[in-house]
């Protein structure tokens, strides 16, 4: 059959050759020997120069012979029956319906590799290696018995300033031989904001202790009406407990320790009630809650699981 | 005379060239004029421009948003002062930043004007449920837009407002105390919050941003502009419509008819 365009409107192709392969090999030896070697990058010229004339020689001795006509009997592709009957409207043959399953599924697949590490990287860091931090204060006789202290610090040195908190602290003298210490967090038990004392702070007395978690700073406070929220008017006794406004709680705790006689805080934990008050307090001690979430009664039951802090 | 018309129509050669070349091959042109001089009612107004406003107030925040981003710093030792530094020292740097700020105020005041538009209009109802939807989730992203910028600033209103979002959060049932370590990225605010409120204010919500205005948009083409309530041309209409005979549901591969059941006008 004669192409309509015409003999010299056919697009002119290059016959298959497999040259171009060895003279690829060629190049990329040179360029990866001028790195490493020069033999590698010589072997490589010597490997492109020798495909690429024989690449060369091929393409400009013309094209292969065309193909003969077809043999008797053969019919051409557009007469001639089908080789398959063709399908009724709606049928699919088994073949595209697996293509389609594959490209679906192969897809999926391709997608879930992709995205569930990603995903997995955008969320686990949040609840893995959240380490506790021990927070030393320095000596315990820098805090007064008896006598309250807004003490600022830095709880994490990686993360510097940022993890700067404060806490106010009265160090209660000794119970039963040991040293006893209120030390109680400025997080607002209603969403969190910085607790105020309800007095005056004695700004001019504060003094910096250096210690490996940086500075830390102790000024003494009289916070005779407790502890108030300038956000939304929480309102709390001295021991923390919850006189009036919108939290839910008393305000938390930090465990502490006498190491040496220094004074070094722990986790922070949440308090459900304290009875009494200084060294005597008794305090119903209860996991870690974020602010706003109840560790008591019916409404706790609806913050059953808590991400590790 | 002559010679002013062969330049005229050379010039206009010119210009045309491009146009025919682009359209040729993507269809573009056609497409815009498409969206731009399609039909909507006679008789609607104003009112009708708030979407509009709401887009335009969303480009806004887009450009300013990209270059605020080539001069500001999403760490806590320098986030603060990259944007005093913005505000400050840099050419023209307080003039984006304040398109930037107070952009976002009018970005959200228009969703809602033009959420109230919708609604008070009843441009809400068949066949335009859907495109309220969107519209509804455009509103919490944008939203949400508003709580992870108003962090980088880093100041005091900053860090507690931040706090306390992030702590309301914490209180919701079950999963609020997951929800809250997720969006702190850890137990406690820290350089990861800063970084990742960054990255969730200016890549991924935009981006989901971007994909639901696209739909929006798409909704409102397809189904047209709504008549307001008072329209007479509407009221001449009868009824809103009848519903056509729908073949029996076939999926994607082959859907329905396009746009069965919108209402079209007599004259079409």
């Amino acid at each position: 059959m004669e192409d309509p365009r015409g003999e010299d409107q056919q697009p002119q192709l290059p016959s298959p050759s497999l040259w171009p392969v060895g003279f690829a090999v060629g190049i990329v030896c040179l360029l990866v020997g001028l790195v490493v070697s020069w033999w590698v990058a010589a072997l490589g010229a010597a490997l492109a120069l020798i495909f690429g004339f024989l690449w060369a020689r091929e393409v400009t001795t013309g094209r292969e012979a065309t193909p003969g006509p077809p043999p008797d009997g053969a019919v051409p592709a557009h007469e001639g029956e089908g080789a398959m009957p063709p399908a009724t409207p709606g049928e699919r043959f088994p073949r595209n319906k697996f293509l389609e399953g594959a490209t679906l599924g192969l897809g999926a697949l391709i997608g879930a590799i992709v995205t569930l590490p990603a995903l997995g990287f955008a969320l686990m860091p949040s609840f893995l290696k959240q380490k506790a931090h021990k927070v030393d204060l320095g000596p315990l006789s820098d805090f007064e018995e008896n006598k309250w202290q807004v003490v600022t610090f830095i709880r994490d040195p990686a993360q510097g300033e940022i993890s700067r908190r404060t806490a106010f602290i009265r160090n209660n003298g000794l119970l039963n031989g040991q040293p006893s210490v209120t030390v109680i967090s400025n997080r607002c038990a209603h969403v969190g904001c910085p607790v105020q004392p309800g007095g005056p702070v004695f700004q001019k007395q504060e003094k910096t202790v250096k210690t490996r978690n940086g500075d830390v700073n102790i000024t003494p406070v009289l916070p005779a009406a407790g502890f108030i929220c300038p956000c939304h008017g929480g309102t709390y006794d001295q021991e923390g407990n919850r006189i009036a406004g919108p939290p839910v709680r008393g305000l938390d705790r930090y465990e502490f320790d006498i190491v040496d006689g220094r004074l070094v805080l722990g986790n922070l934990y949440s308090v459900a009630k304290v009875e009494g008050a200084g060294k005597a307090a008794r305090i119903e001690k209860a996991e870690l809650q974020g602010p706003g979430q109840h560790v008591d009664g019916p409404e706790s039951w609806l913050y059953p699981l808590q991400p590790p802090h | 005379m002559a010679t002013t018309q062969t330049k005229q129509s050379k010039s206009r050669q010119a210009v045309m060239y491009p146009l025919d070349w682009l359209e040729e091959r993507s269809g573009l042109v056609g497409g815009l004029r498409y969206f731009l001089f399609r039909k909507v009612p006679g008789d609607s107004s104003w009112w009708h421009t708030l979407g509009s406003a709401t887009l335009t107030a969303f480009l806004v925040q887009l450009v300013t948003g990209v270059i605020l981003a080539m001069y500001y710093k999403p760490d806590p030792q320098n986030a603060h002062a990259s944007v005093e530094n913005i505000t400050h020292n840099l050419w023209g740097g307080w003039l984006v930043r304040g398109m930037h700020r107070w952009g976002a105020s009018v970005f959200i005041i228009l969703m809602f004007m033009h959420m109230g538009r919708v609604f008070l209009f009843g441009a809400y109802k068949y066949p335009r449920e859907l495109n309220w939807i969107v519209g509804v989730l455009i509103l919490a992203t944008g939203l949400f837009e508003g709580l992870t910028g108003y962090l980088l600033p880093f100041d005091q209103t900053a860090y507690w407002a931040t706090v306390v979002a992030v702590n309301i959060n914490g209180t919701a049932p079950f999963v609020g105390p997951w929800l809250a370590s997720v969006l702190r990225g850890g137990a406690e605010i820290g350089p990861d919050t800063l970084a990742r409120f960054y990255s969730i204010h200016m890549l991924l919500i935009p981006g989901a941003l971007i994909g639901l205005i696209g739909f929006h948009l798409y909704l409102v083409v397809r189904l047209g502009v709504s008549s307001p309530p008072w329209s007479k041309d509407a009221a001449e209409l009868g009824p809103d419509i009848e519903p056509e005979p729908q073949p029996p549901r076939s999926g994607l591969v082959q859907p329905a008819p396009r746009a069965a059941g919108v209402r079209r006008r007599p004259s079409e």
